[in-house]
């Protein structure tokens, strides 16, 4: 034989690999488990439920319901001129994907350490089938806040959808990128020293309100107008105001600031990818 | 021949205890040595890993300076006792973890199986798991599809492929996933002891199926395994692994007898209960000449040789001998017919065992030891001890006609002479 084909090796384990390769080309390799995974995670959420599916309507519906008692009726934060409801489904449904990705991803070695621990895929897919089976959560919150909409609109609200709907993937791309960067930075840590598990779960809920789902942005700034820019500059309320100017017709948007949400995405992402790629190789030891 | 695996100076360092160094400092110090270039400043105090001797350092070496090539179609054993390195080594090489220091270079796809039904999930059907077991293994969809019934065909489970697994007996369970990583096309195929699962009979299929994989289909096969018959039956090479480093390479026979002889303290973590535990002290135990896991082929005499110290008089003394099989004791024989009185001193009792007696698997060796006072014999008098797990050994499957009276469970004896009458009807 030949020395150049004795040389060949398709594999090359060593301590340490680049921080920026991402193995793609495995992870598309392994695009038949990614989907196997997203349907194993569907299934296996309704499988012996009565309700099946419905279930992930009904998460919405009590919270907006609830929503509606406190902040609408009790403490009359106004929601301009859209009718509650439909106000608080739209940011909703957007901080819910935005809270599942970033949770389920944080904790995804830990979760995972048993499969993870005996065989090897490429690492991100798991991170990634996070996003998807989420996503199609997603997809039927997002038929529940259509149906409130032409509910509402038929009755005679000022329901106005307009040109800047053709943004929304745009808008669930940035979310879900937000979800999965931050949970892959936090997931390093959380293999390690778990105490960051605990701060997740009772911070994230918290950080539900430094953004626009129970209230407007204007409201906000009107209040509070030295430190309003918190809420403004989070990417979080530019996706979700977006998403309201489009499909309702009411809500703070302008190019520059989702321009802004978009870097601040792609940066995030980037350390977070970077960041997952290290502990990859070795949280079997630490988790 | 073409070298398909190639493993250059490959190390891997454990911490023990706790995580990190212990403190923040010290983490810091690393990362900023790291970020340097330079070595890590902790490996350095680094010891080799023997787990019978307390350490002086939390860092340990699982393995050591590994350096090995294996050939396309070679069937290799990695042997050695428990903590050697060997599913370290597998770890690495199927890239769940990564090494310390030093490189692994592969040629062609690894499949791995450390555990059967990785990522099975009990709520899901055999057949939905099958798909996603093999997609876990690293298998495209269509390939599954082709496989489909070659692999429900091998864990023979056919009636229950649209019923969740969660319904399934262990043993199904075991052999669908079983099933699915055999008829894996992958060139490199890295086994834990997966195989210890299972009835005896799917135990052969499975390395009845290893074996035409890397003997037929010139596949490579990686295969650690504490049972030297299925080691010998499956392999034309062995690895030897001492305390994480290689201490013996080719062929199997030769590292297995190497194994077998390599004198490692038997005493280590070895507790003896009893009232005589301090008057009798058992120096050495050893089968057919050998501390530990000793195999042993049917035609062989087990020969048990037992040297103790006593340091007071007794009386009436005898040792006994008991063999254990998975928790079962199979029997206890005595070294001698009588209790008799012993002296202070240095003594070595053997006692002699026909192995055919014994059908194939591994035994455990207990040695116990009573005094019992003739002129005031009661129950509580008894002075005793017992030491249990002292020494192994195993009866292999090698059978020859003479031994084989085709009988089932531990014990194997001579067909008695039975008779068969008729007896015209059942009154």
């Amino acid at each position: 034989m030949d020395k150049p084909e004795e040389e060949i090796w398709d594999i090359e384990i060593s301590p340490r690999n680049n921080l920026l390769d991402l193995k793609l080309k495995d992870v598309w390799h392994y695009r038949d488990l990614l989907v196997l995974l997203v349907r194993r995670d569907f299934v296996a959420f309704y499988k012996q439920t009565v309700l099946g599916p419905l279930w992930f309507f009904l998460q919405p519906l009590a919270t907006i319901v609830l929503f509606n008692f406190v902040f609408a009726n009790i403490a009359k934060i106004s929601t301009g001129s859209i009718p509650p409801p439909v106000f608080y489904l739209a940011g909703t449904i957007i901080w819910n994907y935005f809270s599942d990705c970033l949770t389920k991803t944080s904790t995804v070695f830990k979760d995972n350490s048993a499969m993870l621990g005996k065989v090897y895929f490429p690492r991100l897919i798991m991170p990634l089938s996070i996003v998807l089976s989420n996503l199609i959560r997603f997809a039927v919150q997002f038929i529940l806040f259509l149906l409130l909409m032409v509910i509402y609109s038929v009755q005679g609200y000022p329901i106005h959808p307009n040109f800047y709907l053709l943004l929304f993937p745009v808008l669930i791309v940035l979310i879900a990128a937000l979800g999965l960067g931050l949970g892959m930075m936090i997931s390093a840590v959380t293999t390690k020293y778990r105490d960051l598990t605990f701060v997740v779960s009772f911070a994230v809920p918290l950080l539900m309100y430094t953004t626009t789902v129970i209230y407007p942005l204007t409201t906000a700034q009107a209040k509070y107008p030295k430190y309003s820019w918190l809420i403004k500059y989070n990417p979080i309320t530019v996706v979700i105001e977006t998403f309201r100017k489009g499909f309702l017709g009411e809500g703070s948007f302008n190019w520059s600031l989702l321009g802004f949400a978009a870097v601040a995405t792609i940066i995030i992402v980037i350390i977070g990818t970077i960041i997952f790629n290290r502990v990859e190789k070795n949280f079997v030891d630490t988790v | 021949m073409t070298k398909v695996i190639k493993v250059e100076n490959l190390s891997k360092a454990y911490q023990l205890g706790d995580f990190g160094t212990g403190t923040i400092s010290r983490d810091l110090e690393r990362y900023w040595a790291r970020i340097r270039g330079k070595e890590d400043p902790f490996l350095k105090i680094g010891e080799l890993n023997d787990r019978t001797q307390k350490g002086t350092s939390d860092i340990v070496w699982s393995l050591r300076d590994l350096n090995f090539e294996v050939e396309r179609g070679d069937a290799v054993g990695i042997i050695g006792r428990n903590g050697a390195g060997k599913s370290t080594l597998l770890k690495i090489l199927s890239r769940v973890t990564s090494p310390t220091v030093g490189t692994v270079k592969i040629k062609g796809r690894v499949a791995s199986l450390l555990e059967v039904g990785t990522g099975f999930h009990p709520e899901l059907t055999g057949r939905e798991n099958i798909y996603l077991n093999g997609a876990i293994l690293g298998m495209r969809k269509a390939e599954i599809k082709r496989k489909f019934d070659e692999i429900v065909d091998f864990a023979g489970v056919d009636r229950y492929i649209d019923t969740p697994v969660k319904r399934y007996s262990s043993g199904m369970y075991v052999r669908l996933a079983f099933a699915v990583a055999a008829n894996l096309e992958a060139e490199i195929l890295v086994v834990d002891e997966v195989l210890a699962v299972g009835d005896a009979e799917f135990q052969k299929k499975c390395l009845g199926k290893m074996g035409d994989v890397s003997k037929g289909e010139g596949k490579t096969v990686l295969f650690v395994s504490h049972n030297m018959g299925s080691v010998r039956q499956l392999c034309d090479k062995g690895i030897l692994l001492t305390n994480g480093q290689i201490a013996f390479t080719g062929n199997t026979e030769a590292a297995i007898k190497n194994y077998m002889n390599s004198s490692l303290d038997p005493k280590s973590g070895i507790v003896a209960i009893g009232t005589l535990t301090d008057t009798i002290k058992i120096k050495s135990v050893t089968v057919n000449g050998s501390p530990l896991d000793v195999a042993i082929t049917p035609k062989d005499e087990i020969k048990v040789c037992i040297k103790y110290q006593c340091l007071k008089y007794l009386p009436g003394f005898r040792i006994s001998l008991t063999l254990f099989k998975d928790g079962v004791r199979v029997l206890t024989v005595q070294d001698l017919e009588e209790s008799v009185p012993i002296e202070p001193g240095y003594y070595r009792s053997d006692i002699k065992l026909q192995s055919y007696f014994l059908r194939p698997g591994t035994y455990s060796v207990a040695v116990g030891g009573h005094n019992t006072n003739h002129t005031n014999f009661s129950f509580g008098n008894v002075e005793w001890f017992f030491v249990t797990d002292i020494s192994s050994f195993e009866v292999l499957e090698e059978w020859s006609s003479a031994y084989d009276f085709n009988n089932l469970g531990i014990i194997n004896l001579p067909n008695t002479n039975g008779v068969r009458t008729a007896i015209g009807s059942d009154d």
